[in-house]
């Protein structure tokens, strides 16, 4: 990965991984929120490496590259939701095996707390969180299906 | 139209066809609400009334709607007298009503409580009132009223008081949505509906205008509907005199009035209308509690397959 900068070019220390995920296009500012989502305890042994307002052709964006594992579904949907514009680029002997467009899905269940204190699944029911995903051109909040409260800004604190 | 054993937890699972006849089969049973006539519709059902929150209208309205039809009521009783003292959970006390119930009729002060409720069993049930949540039978009730006491198709109708808290005026509005009426909301700035309510309503076709002049706002409608401001709302004591005091409805203030506008409040009030307005023809709300009898008989009589 290289930058410019003036007349110098420098090499970031930032090597091709040999198998692993490449999030890319992560809406800037956001990678450390990610990184609460992929980057938990015990998920991963290998490097993980973060670029924050790095250059792109839109401003600027965040990435973040894993070394040794491949996210799954659940991990997917949740980054959807805090970075509606990122590609999730798996990596397999050092090609990309497969490129994709997160997907805002239409319904989330278990993945965000709902910031109602008053809502019956902050309490001890045996229920789910339950979130109906409104998207307005790439604009993302939540509704809870029993409270109907709203998360708008702040979704990324409130991920389980 | 299929109503049995059908769940009342929002007025957004009603239709209007289904809004309708629920207010058309009130109307065949206001006499006997009345004690005028004498009804079995509701002989050898049970239904229990399980409130884990004060109310006065809501329950004794319900009761007397089942008695009336001369139907069986479980009461869950004090709280403190059952179960949940010992830490019984709500999924756990339903599921153990819906051996002994045909119906259950539910208040619980967490939002969100009716739906988990329904979920848990195939009894129907019926939210009367979850937290700052919904309250459907209260809006079938005002629906009613202005019918009876105004117009409903069209109705021109200023909402006053907390529009930022009170879920029962957003269900009044979404509710009102199906019957082309003119909404005009009069509250503080720090107490107006939020904007996701107002787009939600946009999305329906309805257009809500906003004002803070109660006396703008009054001079041409057909209802006005108020509501109470809750003082805890209030950080400061004095902002919240302020504000109440500032949406006050007095005799004074409705000289220049529409002669046949109503006023209508879903109780309790505290100082919202001034005592002297209950000796005008505009006054509506005593009825209007009243109302909550029929309209509850009706809903009661429907979902448990008695009538169709």
């Amino acid at each position: 990965m290289t930058i410019e900068n003036s007349n110098e070019k420098h090499e970031i220390r930032v090597q091709p991984i040999e198998n692993g995920t490449v999030i890319d296009h992560i809406t800037a500012g956001q990678a450390l929120n990610v990184l609460k989502i992929i980057g938990k305890p015990g998920t991963s042994e290998g490097i993980m490496s973060v670029l924050i307002n790095a250059p792109s052709s839109h401003g600027k964006k965040d990435v973040i590259k894993i070394e040794g594992r491949e996210i799954n579904a659940q991990e997917f949907d949740k980054i959807a939701l805090i970075a509606p514009n990122a590609t999730i680029n798996i990596i397999r002997n050092f090609k990309v095996a497969s490129k994709k467009q997160v997907q805002i899905p239409e319904h989330i269940e278990g993945v965000v707390k709902c910031v109602n204190p008053n809502c019956i699944t902050n309490s001890n029911e045996p229920i789910k969180s339950n979130f109906t995903v409104n998207n307005e051109n790439r604009y993302v909040f939540l509704r809870c299906d029993y409270c109907e409260r709203i998360i708008s800004e702040n979704i990324a604190d409130n991920l389980l | 139209m299929r109503f049995k054993d059908f769940d009342t937890i929002s007025m957004k699972d009603f239709s209007r066809d289904m809004i309708d006849h629920i207010l058309d089969t009130a109307d065949k049973l206001e006499p006997i609400a009345k004690n005028e006539e004498k009804s079995d519709i509701l002989n050898g059902k049970i239904l229990a009334v399980l409130f884990f929150e004060p109310s006065t209208r809501t329950r004794m309205s319900f009761e007397t709607a089942i008695k009336r039809l001369n139907g069986d009521v479980l009461s869950l009783g004090a709280v403190d007298a059952s179960s949940i003292t010992k830490g019984e959970n709500l999924a756990d006390t339903i599921r153990v009503i819906e051996g002994y119930a045909d119906g259950i009729i539910l208040r619980h002060p967490k939002e969100g409580s009716a739906k988990m409720a329904a979920e848990m069993t195939s009894t129907p049930v019926i939210n009367a009132g979850d937290g700052a949540g919904h309250h459907p039978t209260q809006t079938f009730l005002d629906l009613y009223t202005m019918r009876r006491e105004s117009r409903l198709e069209g109705v021109k109708i200023a909402i006053a008081g907390d529009l930022k808290y009170g879920r029962t005026v957003h269900s009044l509005c979404y509710a009102l949505s199906h019957y082309n009426a003119d909404i005009t909301l009069v509250s503080p700035k720090e107490l107006r509906m939020p904007r996701e309510i107002i787009r939600d309503l946009k999305n329906r076709g309805i257009e809500v205008k906003q004002t803070d002049s109660m006396e703008d706002a009054i001079q041409d409608v057909d209802v006005l509907y108020v509501t109470r401001i809750q003082k805890e709302r209030f950080p400061d004591p004095a902002e919240y005199q302020r504000v109440s005091t500032s949406l006050q409805i007095t005799t004074e203030l409705l000289k220049n009035a529409n002669p046949d506008l109503k006023i209508m409040h879903p109780l309790p009030r505290v100082n919202e209308i001034d005592s002297g307005v209950d000796f005008t023809s505009h006054a509506c709300y005593f009825k209007q509690s009243f109302y909550g009898v029929p309209v509850r008989m009706a809903l009661l009589s429907l979902i448990m397959g008695c009538i169709e």
